[in-house]
């Protein structure tokens, strides 16, 4: 009955994709967590849009497109944390000036250079085709140093998150640790780009959070329930993407989003029964 | 030696001084009301005895062997923190500090401990988002008392709650200040109550109008005028 895992393992493809992704869509949980109760979800998709303009240019110019991209989305992250916490420009207007600027540079690239138009649709939506033996092992970095970073400082993140002027005001460094997020944010949103769309990537960082919050009420179980819906929702999205014959980044999103509705109705349920 | 004096503190935003010449001492088993209209400069002041902001002049100065992490705070709320999925046990032991990634034993006795002095223990298996308003003071307060062991800084703590709710939690931060003698420094708008629980009061606009001990203060001026009488001059 199982058959096709084992023959769909056997493209190398296939499984570096499946590799990469597990270890990005992990990654984009974890990080959704603090993002989306901090209200800065929107940093993911903000540094998609510049990872496409980065992705174009480089695409343009003829460069390596992890080489390019990822220090472009770096300090994309490093400007907005820095906007949002001088406060003269509010957190979401800041990401929506660099993320809309930054689609507008893609755009214009992609049009001036010939020839590139037919890679546009899978930059936009992603394709599994396209990972390097460069891309496994930088996501097998970006996991190793999201998991060290979350267990080492798990306490710390929970304070700053839940309570930044109190963190503040108990001497943590809330700006190290807003900004090591968004740092790690843009190298999950690079490394998951080409493969799931960068239209598609910032879901991963927003879906498994809310989905949890529907129904665990810890910050522990809400960041263990992300997890999890997030790997099995990759798992699950790319096999029926593989079955199907469908495109990997919106399977990968769709089961994503049922899973969101799956558990809003076991909530309404439990409410309805006490 | 004061736990905590502040010698003519000035303090400034962009070159702007908002706050100016501000003298007072906290010592130990003291209750200071910091009273004053919006934009009086309340929170800059707190901001300061929590170097968060510098003063432009004078300083802050620390006494009897208190460091500046073993200076409880319960900050206004944040509408973030309402539907915030944590569990009271987790916001009370955020209030340990410590880069250790488990807690002791001692330090997980000491969280109870905290809520048990504020007459929450009942609270501690409990999901934070579905408590009360004055519950979630009372949780945030057994956090701030975690770090606490001396004084205690306090930002509106009453803000928003239903007025029973508010008696009651000027009530545990009285048992708080006489069972455990910890200072307490409070910004309020509430000349009222700060009169009735405060034994010193800091009146500022912009600069302090009166600060000394609670008693004198009623017959002041100030006192009438921000308690509602007329203070046309």
């Amino acid at each position: 009955m199982f058959d096709w895992v084992g023959e769909m393992l056997s493209y190398s493809f296939i499984s570096r994709a499946l590799l990469v992704g597990t270890l990005v869509s992990l990654c984009a949980a974890l990080l959704g967590v603090s993002l989306v109760l901090k209200r800065s979800s929107m940093i993911g998709d903000g540094l998609s849009h510049v990872g496409f303009g980065a992705l174009a240019v480089a695409m343009a110019v003829g460069a390596a497109p992890l080489a390019f991209t990822l220090p472009v989305v770096i300090l994309a992250a490093l400007a907005l944390v820095r906007l949002s916490e001088s406060s003269r420009i509010k957190g979401d207007a800041a990401i929506g000036m660099i993320s809309t600027g930054a689609l507008a540079v893609g755009v214009m690239v992609l049009s001036l250079s010939r020839g590139a138009n037919a890679d546009i649709s899978s930059y936009l939506f992603g394709s599994v085709l396209v990972l390097s033996r460069e891309d496994v092992v930088l996501s097998l970095w970006l996991g190793a140093a999201v998991l060290l970073f979350y267990a080492l400082t798990y306490r710390r993140l929970f304070t700053v998150t839940f309570d930044e002027s109190f963190a503040k005001a108990t001497g943590l460094w809330t700006w190290l640790y807003n900004t090591l997020i968004a740092v790690l944010t843009a190298v999950t949103v690079v490394l998951g780009m080409r493969m799931m769309g960068a239209m598609l990537i910032s879901s991963l960082v927003i879906f498994p959070a809310l989905t949890a919050m529907r129904l665990c009420k810890s910050f522990l179980s809400v960041t263990l329930t992300a997890a999890a819906v997030s790997l099995a929702s990759f798992a699950v999205g790319m096999s029926l993407s593989y079955l199907y014959a469908a495109p990997a980044g919106a399977s990968v999103v769709l089961v994503n989003v049922l899973m969101f509705l799956v558990f809003t109705l076991v909530r309404r349920f439990r409410a309805r029964a006490a | 030696m004061a736990l905590l004096s502040c010698q003519d503190a000035t303090f400034a935003y962009d070159g702007q001084v908002v706050l100016s010449d501000v003298s007072f001492e906290v010592n130990a088993g003291d209750y200071l009301c910091i009273v004053g209209e919006n934009g009086s400069g309340k929170t800059t002041l707190m901001k300061g005895l929590l170097r968060l902001v510098a003063p432009l002049k004078g300083k802050i100065v620390l006494g009897e062997g208190l460091r500046q992490d073993e200076i409880g705070y319960l900050p206004q709320q944040s509408p973030a923190q309402r539907d915030f999925p944590a569990s009271v046990k987790e916001v009370v032991e955020s209030g340990i500090r410590g880069k250790r990634l488990f807690l002791s034993h001692q330090d997980r006795a000491r969280a109870r401990e905290a809520l048990e002095l504020l007459e929450a223990r009942a609270l501690y298996s409990r999901s934070f988002m579905e408590l009360s308003g004055g519950q979630k003071q009372r949780v945030l307060l057994a956090r701030a008392l975690c770090s606490a062991g001396k004084l205690l800084l306090m930002d509106e703590p009453t803000a928003g709650l239903d007025p029973i709710a508010a008696r009651e939690l000027y009530r545990l931060i009285e048992k708080i200040n006489r069972e455990k003698g910890i200072a307490i420094v409070m910004i309020s708008h509430d000349v009222h109550t700060a009169s009735q629980f405060a034994s010193h009061i800091l009146h500022l606009q912009q600069t302090p109008l009166y600060y000394g001990r609670t008693a004198d203060y009623m017959d002041t001026f100030h006192a009438q005028c921000l308690m509602g009488g007329t203070c046309d001059v």
